[in-house]
């Protein structure tokens, strides 16, 4: 007996799937309607005008937003990989002791609302914007903790799933150095990992929109809303092409999860 | 342990020269801790207690007459709007949620219809923000395809009493939206964690698969629930964005309320009052996330 006989039978499944399945579809579908919508029926008039010269001033700060936002994921991932990852190492072959306290900090960004981190995060980037400037690319900082308790999971399984003691000590044995170590020896067998960690850290710096909109740095999230303003179908269509890419990267991420779990 | 096996040996066998070279070499790793550590106490640790001290502390000294704001009618309004809109969408998204995991019980995990979910979950659930009030600025918003089908099909205004999109009511809807997701994240695995064996075991004894339902699967389920449901209450409470590009104006609920404290000097005539708010909802955030992990630790004792 398989854990599907615990399931629903199939025609509770298929009643239960069609109908949450459909009343999920209908925002989207909804969207997708509304951006194809002109005065006379439908056609792709709003698509197109995504690349109308003539249009351009309007849809200048969705493209602004979208580049900074890009910028910021690059940094984002950077810190994932050059700080946590790296970090999580040494936890997890030196200080086995501290896992359980890592841990608990590392997932504290899930119990502490992104409001909450912005009213003190307010005069911590007045400091910053005196010394390194009021560029977007600074919200990197703030990105980095928000992305934790997602980066953390992902590499984390990835370590689990391998023997990470083991090797350490058979590459130490054979006279490896720990930056050898780290880099020539683990980092290829975190890889799934550390894929899925940056994937991730993508998905979030791409959708934050609370830090960025009340520390007044231009991303995506927030060009949609002051574009969306202006012209309600340009924030439609941008919205359909972020969920969509969005949906693709969680998708590549379940499968590379899936690959590192069947090591 | 690879740490601890050559210290023993080394205390053992060889005597003093060799521990002190090992200590020192494990100084050095701790020296590996430290960007981190900064980085953490920088952007997470400091941000924390500026936001939460800055409600109760002004000019350098513990200052409590700030939280008398808490008591405030418009601040009472708005906890009580938050609170209410947190524990429908909850309990909604939480039955919806359990009834759509109970149908993807059946199907293989590495399936195409539940790496789609799974993807489509994760998408609406954590990374939806703005995205989702403006798909439903597009389906129920005033010229929104489904108000005008409404309209023009049945003659229907969904809008008669008023464009209640902007406001209050008008949260609902998209919170549900991203709840419902939520739920299958979060409940799936207790409901995977489920042995069928216990199933077989209710049945060779006679039992009924309703009979497993009432007496094994639900008590065993109802912690993961209820500490699902307790989730789901602490991500629309502290959920932001949605509200904030639905309804541009006001501050309806305590996160919006903290935006119009944030960016308007003084409010109601306070200082700090984003402080004294942001101190409010770690206390209410808090307290629930305490119960989740309370009530999802007796739950993980059927999920080994």
């Amino acid at each position: 007996m398989s854990a599907a006989a615990l399931g629903a039978g199939r025609p509770t499944r298929w009643v239960i799937g069609v109908a949450v399945g459909a009343v999920f579809a209908i925002p989207l579908v909804s969207t997708l309607l509304y951006t194809l919508r002109d005065d006379q029926g439908y056609s792709l008039d709003h698509w197109a005008g995504l690349f109308d010269p003539a249009r351009a001033y309007v849809l200048r700060p969705l493209w602004t937003g979208l580049a900074n936002s890009l910028g910021l994921a690059a940094l984002t991932v950077v810190l994932v990989l050059g700080l946590l990852a790296p970090t999580m190492i040494l936890i997890n072959l030196r200080f086995p002791g501290l896992r359980r306290a890592f841990e608990f900090v590392v997932l504290l960004p899930i119990s502490i609302p992104a409001i909450v981190l912005v009213v003190g995060l307010a005069p911590i980037y007045l400091v910053i914007g005196r010394t390194l400037g009021t560029g977007a690319w600074t919200l990197a900082f703030a990105y980095g903790i928000t992305v934790l308790p997602f980066a953390f999971r992902a590499i984390q399984a990835s370590i689990d799933a391998i023997d990470a003691v083991t090797l350490s000590e058979a590459a130490r044995s054979l006279g490896a150095s720990w930056p050898d170590v780290a880099l020539r020896v683990l980092a290829p067998n975190l890889r799934p990992g550390l894929l899925a960690a940056s994937l991730i850290s993508v998905a979030v710096v791409l959708g934050e929109f609370t830090i960025a909109s009340l520390l007044n740095r231009q991303v995506l999230q927030t060009a949609m809303v002051v574009v969306g303003k202006i012209d309600a179908y340009a924030a439609a269509m941008f919205t359909l092409m972020s969920l969509a890419f969005v949906f693709v990267l969680l998708v590549v991420i379940g499968r590379v999860g899936r690959i590192g779990a069947a090591r | 342990m690879s740490t601890i096996a050559p210290e023993l040996v080394g205390d053992a066998v060889v005597g003093a020269p060799r521990p002190r070279r090992v200590r020192r070499r494990a100084d050095l790793a701790w020296l590996g801790l430290v960007p981190f550590a900064a980085y953490v106490l920088a952007f997470l640790a400091l941000p924390t207690v500026l936001a939460v001290g800055s409600g109760v502390v002004s000019e350098g000294r513990l200052d409590l007459g700030n939280l008398s704001a808490l008591a405030d009618p418009v601040i009472l309004r708005t906890f009580w709007n938050s609170t209410w809109l947190s524990l429908l969408t909850a309990l909604v998204g939480a039955v919806l949620g359990a009834a759509v995991c109970y149908a993807l019980l059946g199907l293989a995990e590495t399936g195409p219809v539940r790496t789609l979910v799974d993807a489509a979950s994760g998408v609406l659930a954590q990374f939806g923000g703005v995205m989702l009030a403006f798909a439903f600025i597009a389906t129920i918003g005033v010229q929104g395809i489904v108000t005008q089908f409404l309209l023009q099909t049945f003659g229907i205004n969904i809008f008669a009493d008023g464009t209640w999109i902007y406001d209050l009511p008008g949260l609902i809807l998209p919170y549900v939206y991203f709840q419902v997701p939520l739920m299958v994240i979060t409940f799936m695995p207790a409901l995977v964690a489920l042995r069928p064996q216990w199933l077989e075991a209710n049945l060779t004894l006679g039992g009924t698969r309703a009979s497993f339902w009432t007496h094994v699967g639900l008590p065993v389920l109802a912690p993961s629930f209820l500490a699902s449901l307790l989730l789901l209450f602490a991500n629309a409470f502290s959920s932001y964005a949605t509200a904030a590009a639905l309804a541009s104006q006001g501050s309806q609920i305590v996160t919006l309320q903290i935006r119009t404290a944030l960016t308007s000097e003084t409010l109601l005539g306070r200082q700090n009052l984003a402080g004294v708010l942001a101190l409010g909802m770690v206390v209410v955030v808090g307290l629930v996330m305490w119960g989740y992990s309370a009530v999802q630790s007796r739950a993980a004792r059927w999920q080994s």
